[in-house]
Order: C-alpha cells, then sequence, then structure tokens
C-alpha cells in the first residue's frame, strides 16, 4: 500500500472510533481491505440476511433525507456493475450513498426514502430479475406507499431483441410517477451495449442527485471503502489475457451440435472466483464474418477509421470494438435509411413490434445487407454498430481442484440460416482458441447463486445442457471442502450417446460418492415399445420427449422432501423456456405435496429465492 | 487344498441361474454399459457387450464413456429361416442395430450396435419372429450347426430336424431369460420342445421359440447344473461328403452315415476346437476324433454323455484350458471315451466309413434331388449391409418378399436361397443381379472361399483387422495368384483377428490369424476337407512380408501342382512344410 497518511472519508463514526479505525488499516493489503469491509458489513446487516457490503452503513431512518439510495435489480451481473460504478462515483463526490440490492432491500424504507436511483434489468419476455421480483411486487401492489416525497431515476436494462424491451424499468418508473414521487432524471433505457447509455446517464443521474441534496460535503474527498471495478487488477475494463490450456470437444462426433470444455490460466492475474460466478469473455469476431461484411460493402478493411477520438483500421474496429454477431434496432434503422427500403421502414414502426423482435433475434447485420443492399461508408458503419460487449460463461471448475485455471463449458453457436453459415462471437472465439491465442477474460462475480454456506444442506441441482456448467464447480467444490449435506444432479440434453456432457466425471462422482443422485432426461431418445399386434418389429417413439421438468415431476415427492429439509435448489441454462418449465413444475410439486394452492406454491418458492434457497443462472 | 475356481465360476455360481443383477444394470441411466460380471451372464443369454473401438480413445477425451453397444446373436439351430423371420431380422437390423445382418461362422445372425436400452425390446422382438438368444452364447451348448447340403433333400431335413432336437434337449432351463426379456411371458408357440421329432420331407419344422421355460414350475438346472459347463460346447452335423461345418472343429462333431438316402445313425468325433493364446504352448488348436458311431435313438443319450462328462470333469480353475479337447487330452481319449460309455451303460459301435471332399460351399443354382432349386450365393465375410454399389440387405429384403422357400445360413457366412421351384428361378435371379448379389459367379475361386470374422471395431478380442481387411486383401492375392496362372484355384483363405478362432482359421490353407493391427501370424497347409490343421509359416509379420512368403509358393505351386492337389496339400508334399506331429498338452498342465 502507498506510505501516505491515511486519510478517513466522511463518516458518522466518534473521533476516537475513527483514529482506531486509521490505525486498523494503515498498511493492510487490499485483500485484507475487502476482507474487513465484508466483515463490518456483515455485522450491520440484520442476521440471516444476504446483505451486500455497503459503502456506508445502514443510516438511521433521519438521515434518508441526505442520502442517495441506489437499489439495483440484476439478473447476470451488469445491472449490479453499473449501480456500484455509480455508488462509486457519488461517494467520490461526497455525496452520501446507500447501495442495495433489491432482494436485500427493507421494503418497509421505502416510504422514507427521498432521493432513489433504481438501475434494473428486464429477462426474457418482461421478467424481472429473479430477486428483484419481491421489489417489483410490493411496489406494483396495493401495499405501496404513497412516495410524494421522493425523488428518483430509473435506468432499464434490456435487450431490444426481445419484444418487452426493458418492460419492467418501464413499468416501474410509470409506477413510482403513479405513487406520487418526482422524476428527476428522464427515463432511459439501454439496450445490450449498455456502457454507451450507463455512461451518460452516471453524469447526469450523479448531477441530479447532488442538486437534490445539496450535498454539504462536495468538496471532500473520498476513498471509497468498497473496492469498484478500477481498484483490481484486471476486469471488466481491464482484462486479464489468458492462456488456453484446453479446449476439448466433450460431445461425440454424431452430435448435432458442437459443445467443448475450455480450459484457461488465470495464472499471475490475481483473479479469483466462487463457483457460481461467471467469467467475461471479450470475443474477437470471426474473421470470415467480418471479411463478409467488408465484402459486401466494399469496404477496405485497412483504412483507417475515426470515430469516438480513436483512430483504428476497420477490420479492427469491426474485429475487437463492434457487435456484428447482434442485431440491433438502431442499426436496422439506420440500414432503412441507407437502403431506402419501404419494406424495412415499414418494421420499425410500432406495430410491428413482434416482426422487427423476430428479425433481431435471428438476423446479424451481415444478412440485413445482403436482404437489403445499401452503400455504407466506413465512419458511418463504425458509428452505427454498437460496441462489442462481453459475453459471461458461468465458471464450471472450484480453485480448489483446480487451482489458478477457470473452466468453461462453450456452446458453440453454428448454424446455417439465410443461406450462410452463422456463428456466434465468443463462442467461435474459443472454439476456435488454440495454444497461441490468448483470451481477455474478467470475473463477474454472482452473490446469487452461491453454494450454501452450511455445509450440511442438500443441494438440487437443474442444469441441462451447458446450464450443467456450475454444476461441475458446484460438486468439484463440494467434495474438496468435504460438504455433508447431498448432491442431487439433473441434467439433460438431447441424446445419451452424444450429448452427456461430463458422462465420465458423473460417473466417477457417483462412485466415489460426492454425487448422490443424478436424473437424465435425455429429449431425442427414443422410447421403446412393443406393439401387440405385431410383436417383431417394435416401434420407436419419439413424439414423448423428456425433459428435466418431467424427471422434476417423476420425482415430485422426494424434491419435496429435500426442499422441505432445506435444500437449497439451483437451476441454470435456457431462461426462455427451460427455467419456466421448471418453475412451472416446482409450484405444482410444491402445491400437490404441500396440500398448498398454487398462489400458496408461488409464495413459497417466492420464500425460498428470497432466502437465497431457490437461485437461478439462466441466460 | 485344490486351487480357487476361476472368477467366472463365482460368478456362475452365485447368479441365481444367470440372473447376476442384469435387469438393474439394464434401467441404469447413467450408463451404457452393464457391470462385468453381468456381462459375462449376459453371454448365456445371447448377447455381448462391445463398444466401437474406433471411437474409444476420442470418447475417452470428450469425457464420455466408451459408444457402448450389445451384440445379439440368434440361436438358430441348422441355420433355415423363413421369409417372415427374414422380414422381421431384417426390420430388427434397421430399425435397432446397426443396419446389418451378420452370418456368422456358425450359421446364425448377429446384430451389433444394439444400445442398452433398445437390447430388451430387441431381444423380444427377435423372440416374437420364434427364434431365440439363449444360449447362442456362453458356458452352454450353443446352436447347434448343421450341413445345409442343398443336394441331398432327405438328409438335410434329417439332419436339420436333428440339430433342432439338439439344441432344444440341451438348452438351460432357468426361467432368468424370460423374466429379464420377455417379463416373464411365454410367447405364442406351437407346442412343447418334446412333440418336435424328425420329420421326414422337406421344409422347416415349426419350432417354439423359448418354449423350454416351464413357468410355474420349481426351477432348476437337471442338466448343467447350477454353473453350467466350463466352457462352451459346440455341435455340429455334417452330410457328407461336404464337410462345410467342419465338423472336425466341434467339441462334439456328428458325421451323418446315409444309406440308400435313409440316415442310419452318425459317426461321433469329439474334442475338437479351435481357440489358442499367442505364445502360449498349452493351447492349441485341436481337430475331433472319431470315437464311434450312434444310431439315431442313442443320438440325444450319446450328446449328453459328453456333455456331462465335460461338465464334470473339465477344468474349472484355468478357463483357457477349459474346452472339451482339454479335458480329453488330459484324461486320455480312451480314458475320456470310457466315462462317456459307463454314463452310457453300452458302447458305442465302431465308427463308419466316410469321405469328405471339402469343406467349402456349393455356390450357384443346384437342383435338389427332389426337383426344387437352391441358389448359394457368395457373402463377402457374412455381413449383409446396404453399400455403395452393393445393396445386398435391401436385395435379399426383396427376395424375401417373394421367396416361398427357405433361407439357409452356412457355417462359411454364405446364403442359401433354398427351396425354389423351377419357374421362380428367373424372378430370383433378376432380383440378385440388380442387387448386386451375383458375385459369386465372377468372384475368383480364393474369393468364393474366404471367411473373416468380424473383429474390429466391435468384437473386444481382436488384435488386428479381419472383416474390414479382407476386401483389401482379396485384390493382392488375387493379382498374386493371377500373376502364376491360378486365378481358378481353389484355395481355402481364413483370415482371423485374434487367435480364438471363430473363423476357423486353422483349417485355412491360407490363414492369417491377427497378433496387432496390420500384424499377423501366417500359416499355411491345412487341406480344403477340414481334416488337417495348417501350421505356422511367418509369426507376426506385415502384409508386405505375406505378399512376398506366398509369392514363390504359388509359383512352385503352379509349376509342379498334381491334378485336383490343393494348395495345402501341395505344400505338404512338395516338403515346404515338415509332416507334424499332432500337438497334446504338456505334462505340467495335467499334473
Amino acid at each position: 500500500m502507498s506510505a501516505e497518511p491515511i486519510r478517513l472519508p466522511f463518516s458518522t463514526l466518534p473521533e476516537d472510533k475513527a483514529a482506531l479505525l486509521a490505525r486498523l488499516v494503515e498498511g493492510l493489503e487490499p485483500a485484507a481491505l475487502y476482507w474487513l469491509s465484508g466483515y463490518t458489513a456483515a455485522l450491520a446487516a440484520p442476521s440471516g440476511s444476504a446483505l451486500r457490503p455497503v459503502a456506508i452503513p445502514a443510516a438511521p431512518l433521519a438521515t434518508a433525507i441526505s442520502r442517495l439510495s441506489i437499489i439495483y435489480g440484476s439478473q447476470t451481473g451488469n445491472a449490479r456493475r453499473i449501480a456500484e460504478r455509480l455508488a462509486a462515483e457519488a461517494e467520490a463526490g461526497g455525496l452520501a450513498v446507500r447501495l442495495v440490492r433489491a432482494g436485500a432491500y427493507p421494503l418497509r424504507e421505502l416510504a422514507h426514502e427521498r432521493l432513489l436511483l433504481v438501475v434494473i434489468s428486464t429477462q426474457g419476455d418482461g421478467d424481472p430479475p429473479d430477486d428483484a421480483r419481491g421489489f417489483i411486487e410490493f411496489i406494483a401492489g396495493k401495499r405501496a406507499p404513497r412516495l410524494s416525497e421522493l425523488r428518483y431515476g430509473v435506468l432499464a436494462l434490456g435487450d431490444s431483441s426481445y419484444p418487452r424491451y426493458c418492460a419492467v424499468g418501464r413499468a416501474l418508473d410509470a409506477r413510482l410517477e403513479e405513487l406520487g414521487a418526482q422524476r428527476v432524471l428522464a427515463h432511459t433505457d439501454a439496450d445490450v451495449d449498455i456502457d454507451s447509455v450507463a455512461g451518460p446517464w452516471h453524469a447526469r443521474a450523479l448531477a441530479a442527485a447532488r442538486e437534490a441534496l445539496k450535498a454539504p460535503h462536495a468538496s471532500a474527498t473520498v476513498t471509497p471503502l468498497r473496492p469498484h471495478a478500477s481498484v483490481a487488477a484486471h476486469s471488466r475494463e481491464r482484462p486479464f489475457a489468458a492462456a488456453v490450456l484446453a479446449n476439448q470437444r466433450i460431445v461425440a462426433r454424431a452430435s448435432e451440435r458442437d459443445v467443448r470444455h475450455v480450459e484457461l490460466s488465470l495464472e499471475g492475474s490475481g483473479l479469483a472466483y466462487e463457483p457460481g460466478d461467471s467469467l467475461g469473455v471479450w470475443p474477437e469476431n470471426p474473421p470470415a464474418l467480418v471479411d463478409a461484411l467488408l465484402g459486401a460493402l466494399s469496404l477496405d478493411g485497412e483504412a483507417a477509421v475515426h470515430h469516438d477520438g480513436r483512430a483504428l483500421p476497420l477490420r479492427q474496429w469491426l474485429t475487437r470494438e463492434r457487435e456484428i454477431t447482434r442485431l440491433a434496432r438502431p442499426f436496422v434503422a439506420a440500414h432503412a435509411a441507407h437502403a431506402g427500403d419501404v419494406e424495412l421502414n415499414r418494421l420499425l414502426a410500432p406495430d410491428r413490434a413482434a416482426a422487427l423482435g423476430e428479425l433481431l433475434r435471428n438476423r446479424q447485420p451481415i444478412d440485413l445487407l445482403r436482404e437489403y443492399p445499401a452503400v455504407w461508408t466506413a465512419t458511418e458503419l463504425v458509428a452505427a454498430l454498437r460496441p462489442l460487449t462481453p459475453r459471461l460463461y458461468s465458471i464450471a471448475s472450484s480453485r480448489k481442484v483446480v487451482g489458478d485455471e477457470v473452466h468453461l463449458t462453450v456452446g458453440v453457436v453454428d448454424y446455417e440460416a439465410f443461406g450462410t453459415r452463422h456463428h456466434g462471437a465468443a463462442s467461435q472465439f474459443l472454439a476456435a482458441a488454440g495454444d497461441d491465442v490468448r483470451i481477455p477474460v474478467f470475473i463477474e462475480a454472482n452473490e446469487r447463486f452461491r453454494l450454501p454456506t452450511d455445509a450440511t444442506r442438500d443441494v438440487i441441482m437443474i442444469g441441462p445442457g451447458t446450464g450443467v456448467a456450475p454444476f461441475r464447480g458446484f460438486v468439484q467444490e463440494r467434495r474438496e471442502i468435504g460438504a455433508a449435506g447431498r448432491n442431487w444432479l439433473i441434467f439433460g440434453n438431447r441424446n445419451f450417446h452424444n450429448d452427456f456432457l461430463y458422462q465420465t466425471e458423473w460417473q466417477d462422482a457417483l462412485r466415489d460418492g460426492s454425487l448422490h443422485r443424478l436424473d437424465l432426461a435425455f429429449s431425442r431418445d427414443d422410447v421403446m415399445r412393443i406393439p401387440r399386434k405385431s410383436p417383431h418389429i417394435p416401434v420407436r417413439t419419439s413424439q414423448q420427449k423428456i425433459y428435466v421438468q418431467d424427471r422434476l415431476h417423476e420425482h415430485a415427492r422426494e424434491l419435496y422432501a429435500w426442499l422441505d429439509n432445506g435444500a437449497h435448489l439451483y437451476v441454470c441454462g435456457d431462461a426462455t423456456r427451460m427455467a419456466k418449465d421448471v418453475h412451472a413444475a416446482l409450484v405444482d410439486i410444491v402445491a400437490t405435496h404441500d396440500g398448498r394452492d398454487r398462489d400458496a406454491a408461488e409464495s413459497y418458492l417466492s420464500d425460498l429465492i428470497q432466502q437465497g434457497r431457490y437461485a437461478r443462472d439462466v441466460y | 487344498m485344490s486351487p480357487p475356481l476361476s472368477h467366472l465360476e463365482q460368478i456362475k455360481a452365485a447368479s441365481r441361474l444367470l440372473r447376476g443383477t442384469i435387469a438393474d444394470g439394464l434401467a441404469d441411466p447413467v450408463t451404457g454399459a452393464i457391470s462385468e460380471d453381468d456381462n459375462k451372464l449376459l453371454k448365456f443369454h445371447g448377447s455381448y457387450q462391445q463398444d466401437d473401438r474406433d471411437l474409444r480413445e476420442e470418447r475417452r477425451q470428450q469425457k464420455l464413456e466408451p459408444a457402448y453397444a450389445f451384440m445379439i446373436r440368434a440361436r438358430l439351430p441348422g441355420g433355415v429361416v423363413t421369409p417372415a423371420q427374414w422380414l422381421a431380422f431384417d426390420a430388427i437390423a434397421r430399425e435397432h442395430a446397426n443396419g446389418t445382418l451378420r452370418i456368422t461362422t456358425r450359421q446364425t445372425f448377429q446384430w451389433h450396435g444394439v444400445i442398452k436400452h433398445r437390447l430388451k425390446s430387441t431381444i423380444a422382438a427377435i423372440n416374437a419372429s420364434l427364434v431365440d438368444t439363449i444360449a447362442a452364447c456362453g458356458d452352454v451348448n450353443r446352436t447347434v450347426v448343421s450341413s445345409a447340403n442343398p443336394v441331398e433333400s432327405r438328409a438335410h431335413a434329417a439332419a436339420y430336424a436333428w440339430a433342432v432336437r439338439l439344441s432344444e434337449h440341451l438348452l438351460p432351463k432357468t426361467r432368468a431369460y424370460h423374466e429379464i426379456w420377455l417379463d416373464g411371458e411365454k410367447l405364442p408357440s406351437s407346442g412343447p420342445a418334446d412333440q418336435l421329432l424328425p420329420q421326414a420331407g422337406e421344409g422347416k419344422p415349426e419350432r417354439p421359440a423359448a418354449a423350454h421355460a416351464s413357468l410355474g414350475t420349481e426351477e432348476s438346472e437337471p442338466l448343467y447344473g447350477p454353473t453350467y459347463l466350463p466352457r462352451k460346447f459346440k455341435i455340429g452335423l455334417a452330410v457328407p461328403p461336404t464337410n462345410d461345418v467342419d465338423v472336425f472343429a466341434q467339441d462334439l462333431g456328428l458325421i451323418a452315415v446315409l444309406e440308400a438316402g435313409e440316415l442310419v445313425g452318425f459317426n461321433v468325433a469329439i474334442g475338437g476346437g479351435m481357440g489358442a493364446t499367442h505364445g502360449d504352448p498349452t493351447t492349441y488348436p485341436r481337430l475331433g476324433d472319431v470315437i464311434g458311431f450312434v444310431p439315431p435313438e442313442q443320438l440325444l443319450s450319446v450328446a449328453e454323455s459328453v456333455l456331462t462328462t465335460q461338465r464334470d470333469f473339465g477344468n474349472r480353475v484355468e478357463r483357457k484350458h477349459a474346452r472339451l479337447k482339454y479335458t480329453i487330452d488330459r484324461l486320455g481319449l480312451d480314458g475320456f471315451k470310457a466315462e462317456v460309455e459307463r454314463r452310457l451303460g453300452f458302447t458305442l459301435e465302431p465308427a463308419r466309413a466316410f469321405h469328405f471332399d471339402h469343406n467349402g460351399d456349393r455356390h450357384g443354382w443346384i437342383e435338389g434331388e427332389d426337383g426344387r432349386w437352391h441358389l448359394t450365393l457368395q457373402i463377402e465375410a457374412g455381413r449383409l449391409a446396404d453399400t455403395s454399389g452393393r445393396p445386398w440387405l435391401s436385395g435379399l429384403r426383396e427376395i424375401a418378399k417373394i421367396h416361398s422357400g427357405d433361407f439357409r445360413l452356412t457355417c462359411n457366412q454364405n446364403l442359401i436361397v433354398a427351396n425354389v421351384a423351377a419357374a421362380d428361378r428367373a424372378a430370383i435371379d433378376a432380383l440378385v443381379e440388380r442387387h448386386a448379389l451375383d458375385g459369386y459367379r465372377r468372384g475368383s475361386a480364393i474369393r468364393r472361399h474366404a471367411i473373416a470374422c468380424v473383429a474390429l471395431p466391435t468384437c473386444g478380442l481382436a488384435m488386428a483387422e479381419a472383416e474390414r481387411y479382407l476386401p483389401e486383401l482379396l485384390p493382392k492375392i488375387e493379382t498374386l495368384l493371377d500373376e502364376h496362372g491360378l486365378a481358378d484355384a481353389p484355395i481355402l483363405l481364413r483370415l482371423s483377428g485374434c487367435p480364438n478362432g471363430c473363423s476357423r482359421p486353422y483349417l485355412g490353407e491360407i490363414a492369417l490369424v491377427g497378433r496387432a493391427p496390420g500384424r499377423y501370424d501366417l500359416r499355411l497347409g491345412a487341406d480344403f476337407r477340414g481334416q488337417r490343421l495348417n501350421r505356422p509359416y511367418r509369426e507376426n509379420v506385415t502384409e508386405t512380408a505375406i505378399l512376398e512368403a506366398l509369392d514363390p509358393l504359388f509359383a512352385r505351386y503352379a509349376a509342379e501342382r498334381a491334378t485336383d492337389e490343393g494348395f495345402g496339400d501341395f505344400l505338404l508334399r512338395a516338403g515346404v512344410l515338415p509332416v507334424e506331429t499332432p500337438r497334446r498338452i504338456p505334462a505340467e498342465v495335467i499334473a
């Protein structure tokens, strides 16, 4: 650490305690400081709650008047990241800030808030993040208080390729107004390229907050207690260049899809992760796709393009800086203007939202360029395409077992459509990565997806397809720490012989007792039936597809018994269908075995979510 | 202190009459395999667990278990199949196996590539076509083979009927088979096995599949006992002058004796067997010894006595010395025969004279003495599949749809479309030609008689390629023969991926026995009648060395052979190979 004298930030500490604290923290390594912050936050937190460390300990109600509250509802970590950065900037600007995740926010305090900024994402078809459900329901419901003294702003995160883009944030924004609150910051939607919107929003939010609080300590220098991204050696903005240790296909040659087990080295990075965390990967776009774009527009890849104060060759913009595997509305709009195409312009009308959504989901920019030819300059193109965003992969390993490595399970996106092959940016980048390639990575913590701290608890892991990834890490971790609780994995995929991810590892885990139960659902495997009439020709029935939720129903009694016994339940994988089907199955199971109606079963599961016993990592 | 019984004996003893934990293993969804011990028991039910060895390493890296799949072998005594059964087998092959039917060197069908969760329904489907699979493998009497002789119609019918009867008589009586595969149900049948008697005339007696299970009665194995036999036991019936079953390679070989076209009994040969282990002189192939003559009415008693003598005296400590041939060499032929006769309560009559011309098949159309026609097709390595330019599986399906006779499989992996009326020949010929099944007309003599075992990728014992190598090797040998003007010389070539001998390589005039990928022992000098073993000529050599070794021998054979003299016979007469004294088990093993 630096040799400079410790200057304590603004605090509510009595002087003698402040002096003690200054002596205590002097010379400590960052890791110790982080630990200390978590320790004191835990002391402040109500017992049993999983309150995140906060910048300043929860203030008494009286201070709400002079304090900015920032609440985030985050599923993949983006909303959290933005909220944390805002909190850090506000602190640095001398404001009193309380940062809290929606699931941990004490709802009764809402009525006393004076200034509230909310960063919240929308999942799938308009759902809130798992642990923001209670918060959203409370505000939307009859019990919500009048908020005539509240000033607020909402940043909504979403993905414009879905029809109900940013619906949760928009509805929240409208509802707060309805409750009498005063909007001090125009409602803002951020698409997948969050930072292009979040940066300017931060500046406006801080200005609005300062104005609202008329902060008396605006000139004080403050060292944020809680580390934010720039403190760590490597972060989203400063990724670590990880060497590839292994890149192995783990589905059989007959499999219809490629799934790869990728092992990366974090040696020397200082990066640490817990099972349940994600690894952020900054991809490079597929070279063939870059060539295709250049070819389609007859542009020179070597020509320098100035944008945003930087000059790079176009090829590099397209390879490392711009999103070219995902289509967004602004690009469609820009291209419609360039192409002067009536049909395309029609799609942008409000009543064609569904059709546009489908276009955005299914096509890449190259498809649009080919379908609706138009002339673009290189500068226009770079300006119209969204900045490249990193992709998050659930980590498939435990550091206790793999040390400085991090393992991923990568489903390679590779399909034929509109006459050409299409690839996903990161999966293609990882799939093609050999020994000579370094992968820019960072850790994206996922506090909502953690093994129980009480290792005697049972865990139920539902992870079809590549959703099985975090559970490989879970089982490794639980084996290594000798957890007494049982581990039950429910895995599904297409075909037993081709797509049983990590089959031999699960078999070993069953043998050595680190996995207690494994149930399988292979949707494309046939079910044999011998017809009575002509028994010499058995019939393969393929209509009857078995999915993980079918296995849940099959073993409903035991599943409920495990839950009733305090088990933690985890779901990882596809958000659009699987997570919903699994949730519906859980509702049925709880309703059936607990003699409740469906609403009561829903609230039983909501309680589990609140307690951190039903966690989802879905995408 | 007596040495402990082999592991397999312990598995059998603990198996509750072949049940083991097979049913549990089938239900385990986490693996496509069953346990190793259960796999040993599964053989008695007619199935082997195998895996695609081509994929083994690749799948290990993919963190996937080996590509396990099961081979299912039918118990098909005499190798006769009705067209309806053919169509059922064909459907099973395409729907549930790897799309092929494999004619074995024991005159039956194998299905390969049946995955575990289809195993039960596939075996049930085979049973529904009135064929079962019990005792097709394992330490029991295996499927009984009989001469496919298409000429002497009455003799064939009699030999075939006895093959069926022997097979039924010597079946295990455990109900495990029905419990595991057929949910304990008895499938439709025409009546109990004992009503099945040899019938005069042509055609296939209606035979109840798996009718041996007497449900609801006390379960026991009166013939075998709870640990069955020490090792496999094979019975073959030959109708001279054709030794197509290789009667001297059988544990119990029966040579039909005909007088005025009527079957009067059988010469009995015991102690044949092919298997050996590389580098272990205590193991060896052995030809059966003829010990006497038995009239038909005493045949079942003789078979039972030979089998039970082996049951009681066979080696249950060391499996590689457990076959009947070693028991006989240990007890001495006379000693063994005396024990058999003691059990019979009478002495065997002296053997009658017999003569074999050859042990191959007679390809093409042949008219039987009853005026029906029989077409013997040459099926390379016995594999019926649809491959590029050779839609054989489809071709035979089309033939089965119009055929009113039956099909006969031969021990040389070939196929007879049997009992065709003269008027129907043209229609069969058209289908044969359309589906490129007419190779028997064009193929070289060596090609027509060549046989090869399955070997890689499915056989767990294979050390080298066999079936997949045959199409590569044949043209090279053909070229060589052609160079010496020997294109028409019928030379018996047998190819085996390991020394265990499924393709009866020790009876080939030229034989390759696998040692390692691309390396074989070259053996020469058998006759073409199945009455003389070949002997090693080059050990552990590559194809180049094999062809180099054969080249000068072909040259001499072309120049010096006598009229109708076979290649093996010539090599001995010319002194290329020493006249060999038969090997017997060394004294230390007997002790």
